[in-house]
């Protein structure tokens, strides 16, 4: 087990390196001087020259890589060209809606998508299962966008009056008023990382509303969850359910299954207890490895429902040739994937006595 | 009173491995239902995209010019009960008064283009690392595939838009990014392929009657890694379409008046709530796309494993 982690964190080092060369290429490769290519209208000789000494655009190739790297480690991730302000603070407004969003629709999508699974699997060819296996087709055929759009026409217009509308765009209802944490706790003057942790937890609204006690807030922030994360968590669901069918359906032929029903076990139990625990090892692989997806829908579904999170500021940054910020939100991106997969790997470890024991 | 038994040695029962294995794998194949339907999906958007210009009624970017047409217009359908006195127009109009029943139809063609395309280019150059870092192994390997690492370290869809932010935005700076994006996977697979097979005495008998590297790579060790290329390309396919749909969708891929179904979208999502006409066609057509590559994926997978084949 020890040896399975080093190696594994010896090729975290690798990738990590890997990452930072990629995203340093970046905008090296950006085609044109980057000059013009970042000011766009504002670049006149004057400008580009104290641009180019700014970013260190005229060092040597490998001294600008020393210096990237060692910004990034110390948690300086530059400043943003077209707002002036340090790409952190954004980061520490934007990054808490998509770590909402993606809890929930993992939340979302691993609940119904075993459940799906075992049913299909313990029913099987039944119409239960047939009709969950359709769904399960359609959901990784379909694009994450287009679902988004459907539910909230759906959920917003059709079902308008009825308990179950929804709202279909923003995170809260506009004119909510929810004061910053740096505020109620008077840590305006903070700096550095306590900043970043205060702001990241200001801006997770779900996690300010709650401590500062306002449950209306909370329970409409709920609300304009919902959508987004079913959205996002539909197709992980519907691989979630393929695979926790396949294993299942494995698991409940083995000779072990034969003998808790020989014993006379109730099939609740035999399922429950002796096939779906043994099946658990690879839904639990699978559900680890829909965490890319997740970013990836994560950042289409803002935009289908207008969500200020990291997904909506990173077109926006591309579109506006904010390359500091595109730069440090792939950076981030690429390292939070990265530690999850780690952490996937990890616990499969040690959920699974076979590799634990290597 | 020997004679039955005479006869069954005479006339041996025809054995099912007389068939050649592709013919088998052809027949478990069309016999393997998601299969089929896979492949009447697929039929049926070839046959569109082949005859587009026959089918649709006006060209992609064309606005109509009839006085009775307003923007946004629903559909209708003359013999589905819509006012005859109103021009006919099966998927409805788009915001820019074009037709959107010629729109998807065209857009097939730039799906199945994307979607060929860069799965072919990933799968040609993932085959190619996958064999070299397989076949030469050492730092060769070590360096390709853990460059594969790195790649496979962004999730496939925030890598392809920060290399298209790189390149800008554009169809084919889109087909180059999600091809790209796929190459890890194709590498993998022909890795693994050509590790297994490297040491097989053929490859040793190859090697030993003259045979070059590169001919030993070409016709004893890729052969070898087809069978999983073309499940994995199969199912890769719609992975593709639907990325640089999402692409599309954002902005950063296929720039209008092109009919790109994920641009269609991204173009009208503001129309959600008073013309849902307009988004509900494009998507299906993706969603329809997607499923066939899927089913007939699904279906080589079983057709093609010897395991399941049993």
């Amino acid at each position: 087990m020890v040896q399975f982690i080093l190696r594994r964190l010896f090729l975290l080092i690798f990738v990590a390196v890997g990452i930072l060369i990629l995203t340093f290429a970046m905008t090296r490769a950006i085609p044109g001087d980057p000059c013009t290519a970042m000011l766009g209208e504002k670049a006149t000789p004057q400008t580009c020259k104290l641009f180019l000494e700014r970013f260190g655009l005229n060092d040597n190739i490998v001294v600008q890589f020393v210096k990237y790297a060692g910004n990034l480690l110390q948690g300086n991730l530059g400043t943003s060209i077209k707002d002036s302000r340090d790409v952190t603070d954004i980061l520490a407004e934007r990054l808490p809606m998509t770590f909402e969003l993606t809890v929930f629709s993992m939340a979302f999508a691993s609940v119904f998508g075993v459940a799906l699974g075992v049913i299909s699997a313990v029913k099987r060819n039944s119409a239960a299962d047939v009709g969950a296996m359709i769904f399960a087709n359609l959901g990784v055929s379909m694009p994450i966008f287009w679902l988004g759009l459907l539910l909230a026409y759906i959920f917003a217009l059709t079902l308008r009056g009825t308990p179950f509308q929804l709202p279909p765009s923003a995170r809260i209802t506009a004119g909510t008023d929810l004061p910053s944490l740096l505020k109620v706790w008077g840590m305006e003057d903070a700096a550095g990382l306590k900043r970043f942790i205060v702001l990241m937890l200001s801006n997770s609204v779900l996690f300010s509303s709650l401590v500062q006690g306002k449950l209306d807030v909370f329970v409409d922030t709920l609300r304009h969850l919902i959508l987004p994360a079913i959205t996002v968590g539909t197709i992980p669901m519907a691989i979630i359910a393929r695979m926790t069918r396949g294993a299942m359906l494995d698991a409940l032929t083995q000779d072990y299954i034969r003998v808790a029903r020989a014993k006379g076990l109730a099939e609740f139990t035999v399922i429950m207890k002796h096939a779906f625990r043994n099946a658990l090892v690879p839904i639990i692989t699978v559900i680890g490895l829909q965490f890319g997806g997740l970013l990836s829908g994560a950042v289409l579904t803002e935009t289908t429902f207008s969500l200020p999170g990291i997904g909506t500021k990173l077109v926006d940054a591309i579109f506006s040739r904010d390359y500091p910020v595109v730069q440090a939100f792939v950076v981030v991106i690429a390292f939070v994937f990265v530690l999850v997969n780690l952490f996937v790997d990890l616990s499969y470890a040690y959920l699974n006595p076979r590799i634990r024991a290597q | 009173m020997d004679q039955p038994n005479a006869i069954a040695l005479a006339k041996p029962a025809r054995l099912p491995s007389a068939q050649s294995p592709t013919r088998r794998m052809l027949r478990r194949l069309l016999h393997h239902r998601s299969a089929q339907i896979g492949l009447v999906i697929l039929v049926f958007m070839a046959l569109v995209a082949i005859f587009a210009d026959v089918l649709a009624p006006y060209a992609y970017d064309e606005q109509v010019e009839d006085a009775n047409a307003k923007r946004r217009d629903p559909p209708c359908v003359h013999i589905l009960g819509c006012d005859p006195s109103k021009p006919q127009f099966v998927f409805g109009l788009d915001s820019n008064k074009r037709d959107l029943f010629s729109r998807v139809i065209y857009g097939s063609r730039l799906s199945l283009e994307i979607g060929f395309i860069t799965s072919g280019f990933a799968i040609v150059i993932g085959a190619l690392l996958g064999a070299v870092a397989g076949y030469a192994g050492g730092w060769t390997d070590n360096i390709i595939m853990r460059t594969m690492d790195v790649l496979l370290a962004f999730p496939s869809l925030l890598l392809a838009i920060a290399i298209v932010s790189v390149l800008g935005p554009g169809l084919v700076n889109t087909l180059l990014a999600v091809g790209i994006v796929s190459i890890p996977v194709y590498a993998r697979i022909v890795r693994a392929s050509v590790l297994s097979v490297k040491e097989m005495e053929y490859v040793d008998a190859s090697r030993a009657l003259g045979a070059s590297s590169a001919r030993i790579l070409f016709t004893r060790l890729l052969p070898n890694s087809l069978t999983p290329l073309i499940v994995q390309g199969t199912l890769g396919i719609g992975t593709t379409i639907l990325e640089a749909a999402g692409l599309s969708f954002l902005g950063l891929g296929a720039q209008p008046p092109l009919p790109e179904w994920g641009l269609m979208l991204g173009d009208e999502r503001n129309s959600v709530f008073n013309a849902p006409h307009l988004l509900i066609f494009p998507g299906l057509a993706i969603m329809i796309t997607v499923l066939g590559f899927n089913l007939i994926g699904d279906g080589l997978r079983d057709a093609l494993d010897p395991r399941r084949a049993a």
